[in-house]
């Protein structure tokens, strides 16, 4: 495909206004799906967890999942949203082989949760406040894997697999209201949106919220209106954009490529467009009207939901601190800079850092090692940092360079004795011998041994020339085999050498 | 063996726990019925005569075991195959689904089974029960044991048959908007509808889900009421299914049979559903019922249901509309089967579309694109949304009518059964043999049919419709049970009694 022409970004927003709009799934991480008994869970032998229902046999019926509901009502209520006094379920009709009864369950007329608002800080400061329309249930599809030809895509395929494993798995779709005034910050405000609606997700509990395994996904619809034009431009739809960087790419090259089309007297056509990764471009998906005709009609199947007010208040006084509310407290709370905050939510260990520092560790100290040490190692082996170690066996680590048990070298090969399993700190320190020698006597030993060995050295610093105490201190540290604490060293050599006499220590 | 055939499924239980009768005696005279009449009638789609004779013996030894069973264990019993079955094919009636063995049984099958009744096997349907006379079954018409000429009724036309000519005393159904009872009328067995949500869905191919209801065939109201007690209750699977605690409707239909029992009863007849466009015959075997219970104590009153004018019309708009959304999984994907296109790329669309351009049949197609039309964007207000509007109205109708009076009556259908090809080719008149039935689909409430007669014109059964509010099923019961105990004390027999000699096998090969 011939790579389309893209306008400088800023002539773009010269020329137009973008104008954006995000629909975001989030997939929740209920026990059983949305309709029916059968597990939510992602990795399972193809087609295992499945029934009648989730795949759309003859005589299957639906039987709603108030888990799902429950989670559904408090992710609007987070982001704000009214809960519908009375809500029910529809029927969205279309064929495809992932949709085992040829309509998806979904809402239309009367979501679940409707009516809300997210507040999102871009990293300039500027406050973004994103109006939400809707916030309604939904099931997913299950899964195409289309075989051979070369790209793994429907064109050229010989056959597709599907598998209905994640057929009936409970969604939220997350609608927000047009978004104006975007200006140069409509791709990060793509960005930060999408991540806190994950971070809203992951808070409460009620997702995995892991995109790389579509936990969450966005779609995010562009368009451009020539500057002082008051008429809105064609959008397009660009599906399933699955990364948070992805996200900021897509709507800044969606802006770039519509601006280039409208500047070059083209038009846009109204269609849905698939994001490539690799290439970081979009392509032509289906042409979409708003039109198009689900024909929905209220699911018969189902009767309709009406949430108590009292549940819902009592959902309402679950939920837990807004994550924007809760960055703030914590980063004054820690008394970090800027950058050494933002290092930690980048790297998603603010919640270990606050467990760790409520295991009693110093906020400078968790972060040290959370953003050192750990993600090191964490990199290394490909996980997560925060699934190497417990923040209790961090901080009990950490206590013990406090201690002066252990020096910042020593703590190092305990922390990967913990993360080999051998124990807590203090037992592998135990079983490797890893503590500082604290032992004034033993250390007292080695330095005179050495001092006697080096006698032009003690007569160096007898002379005033501490400096030449390096030596002294570098052969007793190696001969206590670097577990000793240099500076308690250092003063032991010099009180050692103004009372030792030259020959004859003892 | 005939005469355990002719048994109605109480006087068989009775004998099978006296220990008179085993339960592979009774199954075995029932197969060996369907053997003798069946293939001229054609109810059956499937016997599972093996299956049903080690379940028998199976039953017959745990009672032997002195093991404590339920009223029922040990009858045999015949399944409308919109029923899914484990061990059985299902095909509701359809091509599509030619061959399909369900990984599951549908919740009603599941308690016949835990209840020890022995499955017989299948019975024939108008296709996805689209239909009031069984001849839009993919697999051949059933004919009428009173008049081989004749339907049977739609679209439970096998479960109705089956029963009538003594293949089984009891049956399952279903009923959307008329297809329990109104094959029981043209038959002369009973059906009922139960109240919309007292018995499970969950594994009856979904019609039109809103309308939907199984409900059980029978030659006598107490052994509708035996069935129902069986089958009824609250099923977690079915979102729609009532949490209601249920009373026994045997126990209503015994307090039917009390001296006294029609006395002071409040009888409705639906003036808009009498008069003009029902046959001669069927009103008068219906004004007779009505003297006969007015004779024994009962209050007959006239209420009008205006609305009902608009159920027909209404009926067409919301059980297409469904059905084009239930019917869209018949897609060859996962079930059923697949037809590749002759010509073009073989795309899931284009198998898709081929296999359901040959495995659905003309009324099938006709509904499907129906319904996707109501639903259309544009159209939906129209049609599916004043569809809904209406049938809010007949609720109405119905909630004023039984403010007045205990129970509602009307002729089942408004005629006798009619002659195959009849109504084939003009839809509408096929769509308003179920004008009498209907209503109590649209607006939830349970109706029975039983028989009231011969018409005198061409000696066919007349089915007397009994309905009353939601959720008082056991209401049709007692009554139901009152004027049948009224009707062949009249007689002197019972209806089954005049039906024609049903030893067809010999005479009938060929000759039609």
């Amino acid at each position: 495909m011939a790579k389309p022409e893209l306008m400088d970004y800023d002539k773009a927003l010269e020329l137009f206004e973008p104008v954006l709009g995000f629909e975001v799934h989030v997939e929740l991480n209920t026990k059983t799906k949305m309709f029916c008994g059968c597990a939510n869970e992602f990795g399972s032998g193809a087609n295992t967890n499945t029934c009648p229902t989730c795949l759309g046999l003859p005589g299957g019926l639906p039987q709603v999942n108030h888990k799902a509901i429950e989670s559904s009502i408090r992710l609007g209520l987070a982001l704000g949203c009214e809960i519908a006094e009375h809500s029910r379920f529809a029927r969205k009709n279309y064929f495809y082989p992932d949709t085992a009864k040829n309509f998806q369950t979904s809402q239309y007329d009367d979501p679940i949760c409707h009516d809300g608002s997210l507040t999102i800080e871009l990293e300039s400061g500027r406050l973004v406040t994103v109006e939400i329309e809707r916030a309604h249930m939904e099931d997913d599809a299950g899964k195409l894997t289309h075989m051979g030809g070369s790209t793994g895509r429907i064109q050229g395929a010989d056959y597709s697999l599907v598998d209905y494993n994640r057929g009936g798995v409970p969604l939220v779709e997350i609608v927000t209201q047009m978004i104006e005034g975007a200006e140069h910050d409509a791709p990060e405000i793509g960005r930060t949106y999408v991540a806190g609606i994950r971070e809203i997700a992951k808070a409460l509990g009620v997702s995995n919220a892991r995109m790389e395994e579509g936990n969450v996904r966005c779609d995010a619809n562009v368009s451009l209106r020539p500057r002082g034009s008051k008429v809105l431009g064609t959008r397009t739809e660009t599906k399933n954009v699955n990364s948070l960087r992805s996200v900021e790419r897509a709507v800044r090259y969606e802006i770039q490529r519509q601006a280039a089309v409208l500047a070059a007297g083209g038009t846009i056509t109204q269609e849905t467009r698939h994001w490539h990764e690799d290439t970081g471009i979009t392509s032509a998906g289906r042409p979409k009207s708003d039109a198009d005709d689900y024909r929905y009609f209220p699911e018969p199947d189902l009767v309709p939901m009406a949430p108590s007010r009292e549940w819902v208040e009592e959902l309402r006084r679950t939920l837990p601190e807004p994550p924007a509310a809760r960055r703030k407290r914590l980063q004054a709370d820690w008394g970090f800079a800027n950058l050494e905050f933002q290092d930690v939510v980048n790297s998603d260990l603010m919640d270990a850092v606050e467990a760790t520092v409520a295991a009693g560790a110093s906020a400078q100290s968790a972060r040290k090692w959370w953003t050192g040490e750990v993600a090191r190692l964490a990199n290394a082996a490909g996980v997560a940092a925060d699934s190497l170690v417990q923040p209790a066996q961090l901080a009990a680590l950490i206590a013990l360079v406090d201690a002066g048990t252990l020096t910042d070298r020593l703590a190092r090969q305990v922390l990967e004795g913990v993360i080999a399993g051998e124990g807590t700190p203090a037992e592998v320190v135990a079983s490797r011998g890893l503590a500082v020698v604290s032992d004034d006597g033993a250390l007292i030993a080695a330095i005179d041994e050495a001092l006697s060995k080096q006698p032009d050295v003690l007569a160096k610093i007898r002379d005033g020339k501490l400096q030449a105490a390096g030596a002294v201190i570098g052969a007793v540290m190696k001969a206590m085999r670097g577990q000793a604490d240099a500076a308690r060293v250092r003063e032991l050599v010099l009180e050692r050498a103004g009372t030792a006499e030259s020959g004859t220590v003892e | 063996m005939t005469e355990l055939i002719r048994l109605t499924a109480a006087e068989l239980s009775s004998r099978l726990q006296a220990g008179t009768v085993s339960a592979v005696e009774a199954t075995q005279a029932h197969l060996d019925q369907i053997v003798a009449v069946d293939t001229d009638l054609h109810a059956f789609l499937h016997v599972a005569a093996d299956a049903a004779l080690a379940t028998a013996a199976r039953i017959d030894a745990r009672r032997a075991a002195g093991e404590k069973l339920g009223p029922l264990a040990g009858v045999p019993i015949a399944i409308k195959d919109v029923l899914t079955t484990l061990d059985m094919p299902t095909t509701a009636g359809s091509k599509i689904l030619e061959g399909w063995v369900p990984p599951y049984d549908a919740t009603v099958v599941a308690r016949l089974r835990a209840a020890d009744l022995i499955p017989l096997g299948k019975t024939n349907m108008d296709e996805f029960a689209m239909g009031s006379s069984t001849e839009h079954s993919a697999y051949g018409v059933t004919r009428n044991p009173w008049d081989r000429d004749r339907i049977p009724g739609g679209s439970g036309g096998g479960s109705a048959a089956a029963v009538a000519s003594f293949q089984a005393p009891l049956a399952l159904g279903s009923d959307t908007g008329g297809s329990i009872r109104q094959p029981a009328a043209v038959t002369g067995s009973v059906g009922v509808k139960p109240t919309y949500g007292a018995v499970s869905r969950y594994g009856a191919i979904a019609l039109a889900s809103s309308l939907d209801q199984v409900g059980p065939v029978s030659r006598t109201v107490f052994d509708a009421a035996l069935l129902h007690d069986v089958i009824g209750g609250h099923d977690p699977l079915d979102s729609t299914s009532l949490t209601d605690a249920w009373p026994s409707m045997a126990a209503a239909a015994t307090a039917g049979l009390a001296d006294g029992a029609l006395k002071g009863v409040r009888v409705g007849v639906i003036k808009e559903l009498s008069g003009s466009g029902f046959q001669a015959g069927v009103t008068q075997r219906f004004t007779e019922t009505l003297a006969l219970l007015t004779a024994a104590g009962a209050e007959i009153t006239e209420v009008s249901a205006p609305n009902f004018e608009y159920a027909v019309a209404a009926y067409y708009l919301i059980l297409p509309a469904e059905a084009s959304s239930n019917l869209a999984r018949f897609d060859s994907v996962r079930f059923g089967i697949r037809v590749d296109p002759a010509e073009g790329s073989l795309t899931s669309e284009h198998v898709m579309a081929a296999t359901r351009e040959a495995g659905f049949g003309p009324e099938v197609k006709r509904r499907i694109i129906l319904g996707t039309y109501a639903l259309s964007t544009g159209y939906y207000d129209a049609y599916y949304g004043s569809a809904q509007k209406v049938r809010t109205l007949i609720q109405r109708d119905f909630a004023a009518a039984f403010e007045k009076v205990d129970i509602l009556v009307s002729p089942s259908a408004p005629t006798t059964a009619f002659k195959f090809g009849e109504k084939l080719e003009d839809p509408m008149a096929m769509y308003r043999s179920d004008i009498t039935t209907i209503p109590a689909n649209l607006a939830g409430v349970p109706g029975m049919s039983i028989p009231i007669g011969l018409a005198p014109e061409d000696g066919l059964p007349v089915g007397l419709q009994i309905m009353a509010p939601a959720r008082a099923d056991a209401r049709l019961y007692t009554y139901g049970a009152a004027i049948e105990q009224l009707l062949e004390a009249t007689w002197g027999h019972t209806m089954l009694d005049q039906a024609p000699a049903l030893a067809l096998a010999t005479t009938a090969k060929g000759a039609i």
